[in-house]
Parts: C-alpha cells; sequence; structure tokens
C-alpha cells in the first residue's frame, strides 16, 4: 500500500510537533500542590529537593542534595513537557527515584501545578 | 469548605486536646512490617525500590520528630497543646522505629536523622502558638499525601497495608490541629 506524499508529510509533521500541553492555573496549582509538601518546599530543601527555579534546571543539580543515583544519571531537565511526564508517573519515567509516589493523573491538575511551580519560581 | 456547628469553643477544645492525648496509636498495628523476616527479604530481593520508598518515608518520619521537638522546646506550646504536640512526636518516633526496623529485615540501611539546623525550619517565622500548630498541621496534611501517594507504588502488599495505616495517623494528627486551630472540618476526600 502507498500513501501520497501528501499525506506521509502531514503525518511526519504531527509525529514531530510537540504536543501543546494544557494552560495551567496557578492558584489551582498551589492547592495541587498539597500534595507535594509531605516531601517538598518551595523554598528549602527537605525529603525532596526544594521547588523554587524548578522549571528549566537540570535533574539532581542542587548542590549539596542528596540525589539518587538514577535521579543523577537521568540527564533530565525540567521544562514544562519533561515535568508533565514526571509527574504523571515519577517511577515510570524516572525508575530508581526515591521519589516514591504514584504522581499527579490528571492532566489538567498537572498542568496548574506547573503553571504554580513557574508563578514560584523566583 | 463549609463551617459546622461542631467546632468547639476554646475552653471545650482544650478539654477536647487534653483527651486527645488518650488517643490510641493505630500504628501499633502497623506491626505487620516487622512479621516474617524470611517472607520480608524474600520480598525485598524481588522488590528493591520498597526499600528506597521506605526510607524516603523515614526521612520524613525523622523530620517530623524534629518539627514537633522545635514546637515542643518553643515556649509557644501550653498545657493542652503541648501534651498533644508531644503525643503526636511519640507517635511519630513508634514510626519512625517501625520502618527502621523494617528497612534493616529487608537488608537496606536505615537514613538518619539530619541536625535540626540541617532541616532548615522556618523558625523565625513561629511566633504563637497558632502557627507552631499551623506549621505542625502543614506538615500532617503533606505526610498523609505522601504515604498515600506511596500506596500504589509499593510492590509489597504487607507496606501498601502499613502506608494506609500511617496514612489514617496522619490524618488524625491533621485534623486535631486543625480543629485546635479552630478551623473548620475538612471536605471529604480532603487528603490526595
Amino acid at each position: 500500500m502507498r500513501y501520497p506524499k501528501a499525506a506521509a508529510v502531514a503525518a511526519a509533521t504531527l509525529l514531530l510537533t510537540p504536543v501543546a500541553l494544557a494552560e495551567g492555573d496557578p492558584a489551582r496549582g498551589e492547592k495541587v500542590y498539597e500534595r507535594c509538601e509531605g516531601c517538598h518546599s518551595i523554598e528549602r530543601d527537605r525529603i525532596g529537593p526544594r521547588h523554587q527555579g524548578v522549571v528549566g534546571r537540570k535533574a539532581a543539580s542542587i548542590a549539596g542534595f542528596a540525589y539518587s543515583p538514577a535521579m543523577k544519571a537521568s540527564g533530565l531537565t525540567w521544562d514544562e513537557a519533561t515535568l508533565d511526564r514526571f509527574l504523571e508517573g515519577p517511577t515510570k519515567l524516572v525508575p530508581g527515584t526515591r521519589m516514591g509516589f504514584a504522581g499527579v493523573p490528571e492532566e489538567r491538575d498537572r498542568a496548574d501545578l506547573i503553571a504554580y511551580l513557574k508563578q514560584s519560581g523566583g | 469548605m463549609t463551617q459546622t456547628n461542631l467546632i468547639l469553643p476554646a475552653a471545650d477544645r482544650r478539654r477536647f486536646l487534653t483527651g486527645g492525648t488518650r488517643l490510641a496509636l493505630s500504628g501499633a498495628a502497623i506491626a505487620l512490617l516487622a512479621g516474617n523476616d524470611a517472607l520480608m527479604r524474600q520480598a525485598a530481593a524481588q522488590t528493591p525500590d520498597d526499600v528506597a520508598i521506605l526510607n524516603t518515608a523515614l526521612g520524613l518520619e525523622h523530620e517530623a520528630i524534629a518539627a514537633y521537638e522545635l514546637g515542643a522546646k518553643s515556649g509557644l506550646l501550653k498545657d493542652g497543646t503541648l501534651k498533644v504536640a508531644k503525643t503526636f512526636m511519640d507517635h511519630h518516633k513508634e514510626h519512625r522505629d517501625l520502618l527502621e526496623s523494617t528497612v534493616k529485615k529487608l537488608g537496606g540501611t536505615p537514613v538518619k536523622a539530619k541536625t535540626m539546623a540541617q532541616y532548615n525550619f522556618p523558625a523565625d517565622k513561629l511566633k504563637k502558638a497558632e502557627d507552631v500548630l499551623r506549621f505542625a498541621a502543614k506538615l500532617e496534611k503533606g505526610a498523609a499525601s505522601a504515604y498515600l501517594g506511596a500506596i500504589p507504588v509499593f510492590q509489597a502488599p504487607a507496606l501498601k497495608t502499613a502506608a494506609g495505616r500511617l496514612v489514617a495517623d496522619e490524618s488524625m494528627h491533621w485534623v486535631v490541629l486543625q480543629n485546635a486551630l479552630g478551623e473548620s472540618l475538612p471536605d471529604a476526600l480532603a487528603i490526595s
């Protein structure tokens, strides 16, 4: 079976276009962030690293924080798309992470959470 | 969140909190963590990530103990609230001991507590009893969420059950502290 050239180009374009993430609501995201506050804080390192400035930061890059070997080796940068994938299933994206948390299953919750993290970026 | 008439006046709240020290710790039930050693080691070999998650939980318990120590020594808590803070600190010590022994049984090395300075608590913001209670309540609600989020990740069914029991303890702490603050009762499904 042969596809027309235009259809092939369209399919390739779709595959290569990053998926646009939903626009988040930071005020709602602050409520969602309560789920993170067992281990994290915006301002200070706790069981987990601080979140101030996390959007755009390289994974495992806060000096002095004891990251897991898996996180150190991940090579990730916390852009919005990567954060979305990680928040959906931390142990799926980074097997061996010490973040023993099932994740945030709802897409809207993740978008709101990321919007809040961006707003709290400092 | 809706205000209800179940919120106690200050005097009644004090009596309630004094009574609160007699609350039985459901953590005793998590003794199942320290069950059959051979089975535990076998489970650990199959699920190495469980040890890492247990150690994260242990770190959380160390932090909670330190936070209550800070609150108890602040001089800001009196009578009923001080008693409750000490009781909850004891609960967290019981959780810590169980988690430590479980990590060891699974062949891991339990994570150690940090020094008080290393926790970098916002001590300068704790000016009155209400500040201490709000600080503790926030930690407790966060801990309940953390344990809830760990349940699906644990591989061993016994650890899922234990984490559920810890959710119950942390939720109970949070609600008692909310009540001491005169806050309204939580909505349904408040822990997520």
